[in-house]
């Protein structure tokens, strides 16, 4: 045992020693789970990766997460969708500046009949009055994920405080799925991002048991104001965290603002359905 | 994720980590806890409830620990391991090794006060009687290597934190399955999930017949 182990301590040394050699060829991107899982990047990045002659690790976590890495100088390059934290994140330095990429809108999903009423409310923070006043159920992440943050957002602009809620606005803790899930079983509304809805049309368009739910305010093709979410490229402040690839982390930026990502991104569909709409600026 | 080669690269990936993780932490653990289970020395005692309590370290505890030490801002950060491969294995030999050093400190320790009259009736001498007691501790030693690699190749939590889940770098079959159950996938998910149980079970099956053979 003794011998094997030292044979294969060695070999992981060696395998350390490629792969810090290989290293200036890595670029990490830190984003949230909800880029991931909508697939695009697995869509554009081969584009950029024969381009650069570089690999892009992605690591996909909540985006308080993602804006820490980027804050320890874990990554090189953020995409993130929460422009309060993100301000924030610029101000104390720690990013080199940040571009808008793309948008698309949150979604209030509920059931088909809509007792509570939503579809057709102005704003989305007069359908989540609307939802309160009918005490029908409601799932919230309760996670401080970027869709919580923005459900309490919308609460608040409506002039209500979950925290007085009766036991029709349920706090799960979970991810967007999970929630989704939860709402589809108990005919219930929620708040979730387009692609993730998109991404399990079993609860949606393709329901078998019972109708799934439908999108009532929000999404590409009912847009409220309100439900707005923009997607920034941040490339880490090479004067604050001197390791990171800030020349990459450039031209990541560069690239993905430009027009050719832009047709690119506005190609990428599920079941038909575009999910992002490319709005780059450079400022 | 469909299921082609890529499962296998991700089913190659959690062998890789935590086989050598497992086999990282019984060299250093085996001998260890054999000197540990021959010589009766003071703290003996303390040290044994030592190791048993590091038995219940939540991996994402450890995980959470070994982020901050190897990211850029920790004081391990120079070693650059954080989100590589490297760290997941740093990070699961840290969790095996008080497995394969407490169970193998018990299996010599009771052969040990089993056979140590026997020996001095026999007259054997103290080198002899130690590889004599090596020898027939294999079963138990192997044991300890076993249950140390089913923490770590069932263990999610520290590998998730420390390699970041990247695809087609450090994504392994139960960071995999996480992932696709939060995308709501339970049926890939499903699938990765029986594949690491078949995984693992091959895995444990050449163990047994290996410490058959020794038995």
């Amino acid at each position: 045992m003794h011998r094997r182990g030292s044979g294969l301590l060695l070999a992981l040394l060696l395998c350390a020693g490629c792969r810090s050699a290989a290293a200036a060829e890595r670029l990490t991107l830190a984003t949230t789970t909800s880029v991931r899982d909508s697939g695009l990047l697995e869509h554009i990045l081969p584009d950029f990766e024969s381009r650069e002659h570089v690999r892009v690790a992605v690591v996909a976590v909540g985006s308080g997460q993602a804006l820490e890495i980027g804050r320890r100088g874990d990554a090189d390059v953020l995409i993130v969708h929460s422009p309060d934290a993100e301000k924030a994140f610029l101000k104390e330095g720690h990013g080199a500046f940040r571009w808008r990429i793309m948008w698309n809108y949150f979604a209030i999903v509920g059931p088909e009949g809509d007792p509570a009423g939503v579809r057709g409310s102005p704003t989305a923070a007069a359908g989540m009055a609307k939802i309160a006043a009918s005490s029908r159920t409601f799932v919230s992440r309760g996670d401080d994920s970027g869709t919580h943050v923005k459900e309490l957002a919308l609460w608040k602009a409506a002039g209500l405080d979950p925290s007085s809620f009766a036991s029709w606005y349920k706090s799960i803790g979970s991810g967007m799925a999970a929630a989704l899930r939860m709402a589809f079983e108990m005919d219930a509304y929620t708040l979730t991002d387009e692609g993730t809805y998109r991404s399990i049309p079993e609860v949606g368009e393709a329901a078998t048991v019972k109708p799934g739910l439908v999108i009532l305010l929000g999404g590409l093709d009912h847009p409220a104001e309100d439900l707005r979410n923009v997607y920034s490229v941040i490339p880490v402040n090479p004067d604050r965290h001197p390791g990171v690839q800030s020349d990459l982390a450039r031209h990541f930026a560069t690239w993905i603002t430009s027009e050719g990502a832009a047709a690119k991104i506005r190609q990428y569909r599920i079941g038909g359905h575009p999910l992002f709409e490319p709005s780059p600026e450079r400022h | 994720m469909s299921f082609d080669s890529e499962i296998l690269l991700v089913a190659g990936r959690s062998l890789y980590v935590s086989g050598l993780a497992t086999v990282l932490a019984s060299a250093v653990g085996v001998p260890a806890g054999t000197v540990l289970g021959l010589r009766d020395f003071h703290g003996r005692r303390f040290l044994r409830s030592f190791l048993h309590a590091l038995y219940g370290v939540p991996p994402v505890l450890l995980g959470l620990c070994l982020y901050l030490l190897l990211s850029k801002t920790g004081p391990l950060g120079g070693f650059g391991w954080l989100f590589t491969i490297e760290g997941m294995i740093l990070a699961q030999f840290l969790l095996v090794l008080p497995f394969v050093t407490g169970l193998t400190m018990n299996a010599i320790q009771e052969l040990d006060a089993a056979l140590k009259d026997t020996a001095r009736t026999l007259g054997a001498r103290r080198g002899s009687y130690v590889r004599i007691l090596v020898r027939e501790a294999r079963s138990g030693v192997l044991s300890a290597v076993m249950v140390g690699f089913g923490r770590a190749i069932s263990e999610v939590g520290a590998v998730i934190m420390v390699g970041g889940n990247i695809r087609h770098e450090t994504e392994v079959l139960t960071t995999a399955i996480v992932k696709e159950t939060s995308r709501g996938n339970f049926t890939a998910a499903t699938g990765l999930g029986l594949f690491l149980l078949g995984t693992s079970a091959l895995v444990f099956l050449a163990l047994t017949v290996l410490q058959e053979r020794t038995e």
